[in-house]
């Protein structure tokens, strides 16, 4: 710094010298080229708009849609107007999201441990899974599942029977389901609420033993009428329905999940898990050798070790990384329109072409994304916080 | 898993020097009944699928598909008497690889270990008997041998010359815009349009300029979200932010759409790159985020050192902060630029023909209907094959480059 603070004149020479003066004439210059840019484009885009005669506005989002979708959450006809479609396509969309990441989170987690295997055999084909998954693009992966697998499967005539409970052919796959989708909602609010309610009373029996040394017979029993509830909701409580093979091919009852959904759910899966396999496996790698050789010494061993000493311990380094891979699933569900699955975006481009809007359509895509990976953001800065090291 | 040990732990020094084969599967095969159960599943379940593969790849499967389109998989509808071009470019490339290698390699004892021989005997012996290959062959040896012999030529050269390193630097520079050149046309060579780049020149080319672009708008955007200025900060916090909440097959079609749009109006840049503009603007920022994490790492005290020494901001940066930077992120860089090589397959979903888009219009001809396990297999290799490259590479390079002792 060579601003001369004592002479009162203004001197140009010095000002020039001086890096707070810069500093701002940085910024003010950077805003005004911003600035320039964007009023350049924008103008731009509204004279283009104007000659197309589309002014920029959402009102055509209540206009009717006049196309039909394939597979809807919600009650859905093609003359409802367009957010509706969007909405079905948002539906489409989270359901997808939502199995991905559950299952994801369970592949890509024993993908990650099986590294770590004493078995040779399991050791490699973690390896070898992991390699060959990561270096093959997610679309061409998805046209494989969704053309050269499920789209091999026997037509409905010839179709595979899993045990009477399930069939697959390449219409898709039937699974047992709820009668009712009132029933299937509240099947999975009882899932979660149990989940929820069963890990605050597991840390309340684990701080009642840390603080008293004994005790936890009660929160234990409270743990397993819990789970006898949840279980007994589940089996009971739903009403459960069958697919059953109907004589010449097809299928009555139970849920169909369609081609293109399951496709693009294993495609999504199986690509998704190998990077977490290695966030997993890099993890598990941070925690140092120490903590392992002091719990063995202790007399633990080594599932105990893995599960309560070192599993808890990587979480730490885990959970950031997850947050970005669960953000890479939910855009790469976009992919699932190239095989014709209705989600989201293909319903968005759909919109586009019928209305020529690109602009509007756009912004609603980007809004909603941003949105869904905010929410995943949220709940997975919650969870970073609980497994944070506490320190005093 | 019962046994899990991390790796390190098993790294300690064996127990038992040259394990018999027997010996070897009683240990990491059935060490207890949980294992030896695990193990007879997992063989009985890949010998399965290793048979019906086997028996589908060898009866049931049409691999002519393969052959039949080769050109058309490598090049796209790129007019077949032009093809001297694409063999040009492979050669100038090829020249300049075996030139690189040779520099780089000038201080070891010798470039053409066993190991190094024994690759190019298969990749020799892959071309010669590898059938969709057999026209060109012929061209394809020379082409190794190239390799072959400007190693050497340059591993002499590098020797004499220490600084040859910049001037091949630039060499690779300047083959950019004859691949252009030699591609497109122009300047003499007969023009060919946009339309009929395609195959895997063209994943190759957007793949490349993609990256050329991407990095210095990922740097500078990193730069701005760690800068003192807040404004800056603001507005490349606000970028990558945005750009990574939009899926890249959004922003794509929306670009191949909306980039005219903010362009005055009659103007519309080609559509191969409208197409890379937004694959480097949506990289840019996932980038930006790999280089902020490497400028983390590199402790304060290196930047006040430089600051004490009367260096001013942008030398600090370029001497002393980003070399350090680049260095601890080039893993993640490099990582980066794979999955922006994959992402050049959403190029198909906006109408280029790219590899996976230009087998996608092979599967569409009746001639080929069902054919699918065949081409996509036959591209998944292509695919791996570059990414396993590349990620080859930035291990080597991070050797290369590991000064820590």
């Amino acid at each position: 710094m060579t601003h001369d603070s004592g002479s009162k004149s203004f001197n140009v020479k010095a000002m020039l010298r001086d890096e707070r003066f810069w500093k701002i004439a940085f910024q003010v210059i950077t805003l005004v080229v911003v600035f320039l840019l964007l009023s350049f484009f924008l103008g731009n885009l509204n004279r283009n708009l104007i000659q197309m005669g589309r002014a920029f506005g959402f009102s055509f989002l209540r206009n009717p849609a006049g196309f039909s979708i394939g597979e809807s959450l919600i009650q859905y006809r093609p003359n409802d107007p367009y957010w509706r479609a969007l909405m079905v396509g948002l539906g489409n969309t989270l359901t997808l999201v939502a199995a991905g990441i559950a299952l994801t989170t369970l592949l890509g987690t024993v993908a990650g441990v099986a590294s770590f295997s004493k078995n040779w055999l399991v050791h490699k084909i973690s390896r070898v899974y992991v390699g060959l998954v990561r270096n093959i693009p997610l679309l061409l992966q998805l046209f494989f599942w969704y053309f050269a697998i499920f789209g091999a499967l026997p037509n409905p005539a010839n179709q595979i029977g899993l045990l009477g409970l399930a069939f697959l052919n390449n219409r898709g796959v039937y699974v047992p389901w709820a009668s009712s989708a009132v029933l299937a909602v509240l099947g999975i609010a009882a899932t979660i609420g149990a989940a929820i309610a069963a890990f605050y009373l597991w840390q309340w029996r684990t701080k009642i033993r840390i603080e008293t040394g004994v005790g936890g017979q009660k929160q234990s029993i409270a743990l397993a009428v819990l789970g006898l509830v949840w279980l007994a909701i589940i089996v009971f409580g739903m009403n459960w329905t069958v697919p059953e093979g109907v004589e010449g091919g097809g299928v009555t009852g139970g849920l169909r999940l369609s081609r293109e959904y399951v496709a693009a759910l294993t495609a999504l899966v199986f690509y998704t898990s190998a990077f977490v396999a290695e966030i997993v496996r890099a993890g598990i790698q941070s925690v140092s050798k120490g903590q392992w050789e002091a719990a063995r010494s202790l007399g633990l061993h080594a599932g105990i070790v893995m599960r309560l000493v070192v599993f808890p311990q990587a979480l730490r380094v885990i959970i950031p990384p997850m947050n970005s891979e669960y953000m890479n699933l939910t855009k790469n569900t976009s992919l699932a329109f190239a095989i014709a699955f209705p989600e989201m975006y293909s319903v968005a481009t759909t919109t586009y072409n019928q209305t020529g809007r690109p602009v509007e359509v756009f912004v609603v895509l980007m809004a909603t994304y941003l949105i869904l990976c905010l929410l995943i953001t949220l709940v997975m800065n919650q969870f970073n916080r609980a497994v944070q090291f506490k320190e005093r | 898993m019962t046994t899990v040990t991390p790796d390190s732990f098993s790294s300690a020094p064996p127990e038992v020097v040259g394990l018999g084969p027997i010996a070897w599967a009683k240990k990491n095969l059935f060490s207890d009944w949980f294992n030896s159960l695990l193990t007879v599943v997992i063989v009985g379940i890949f010998s399965w699928g290793a048979i019906r593969l086997t028996s589908w790849a060898l009866t049931t499967a049409q691999w002519q598909v393969i052959p039949n389109n080769f050109g058309l998989f490598m090049t796209g509808t790129f007019p077949s008497g032009l093809y001297p071009r694409i063999w040009a470019l492979l050669a100038i490339i090829c020249g300049l690889a075996g030139l690189s290698w040779g520099v780089l390699g000038r201080n070891v004892s010798t470039l053409f270990s066993r190991g190094v021989l024994i690759g190019l005997g298969l990749v020799c012996a892959f071309i010669v008997l590898f059938p969709p290959t057999r026209p060109s062959s012929l061209k394809l040896l020379p082409m190794v041998a190239l390799v072959a012999i400007a190693a050497a030529a340059g591993r002499q050269a590098g020797r004499k010359f220490p600084g040859i390193g910049k001037w091949v630097s630039l060499a690779w520079f300047l083959s950019y815009f004859a691949a252009l050149w030699l591609i497109g046309g122009g300047l003499g060579l007969t023009p060919v349009s946009t339309n009929d780049w395609g195959g895997l020149v063209l994943t190759l080319f957007t793949a490349v300029s993609g990256i050329a672009l991407c990095f210095p708008l990922g740097l500078l955007l990193a730069l701005g979200r760690r800068s003192a200025l807040p404004v800056v900060r603001w507005l490349s916090t606000a970028y990558i932010e945005l750009v990574r909440g939009v899926p890249l097959v959004a922003l794509l079609f929306m670009g191949q759409v909306m980039i005219p749009l903010f362009l005055p109006i009659g103007s519309r840049p080609d559509r191969i790159l409208r197409a890379i503009i937004a694959l480097a603007l949506f990289s840019a920022a996932y980038l930006a985020e790999n280089v902020r994490a490497g400028l983390q790492a590199v402790p304060r005290g290196q930047n006040e050192a430089a600051m004490s020494l009367g260096l001013n901001t942008p030398t600090t940066l370029g001497l002393i902060v980003l070399p350090q930077a680049l260095k601890i992120a080039i893993p993640a860089i490099v990582g980066q630029f794979i999955s922006l090589f994959q992402d050049t397959t959403l190029l198909s979903i906006v109408g280029l023909a790219e590899l996976l888009g230009i087998g996608r219009s092979i599967l569409a001809n009746p001639a080929y209907l069902g054919r699918y396990a065949e081409v996509y297999l036959f591209l998944a290799v292509i695919y791996w094959i570059f990414c396993y490259a590349m990620s080859l590479g930035s291990r080597k390079i991070e050797e290369k480059l590991n000064t820590n002792h």
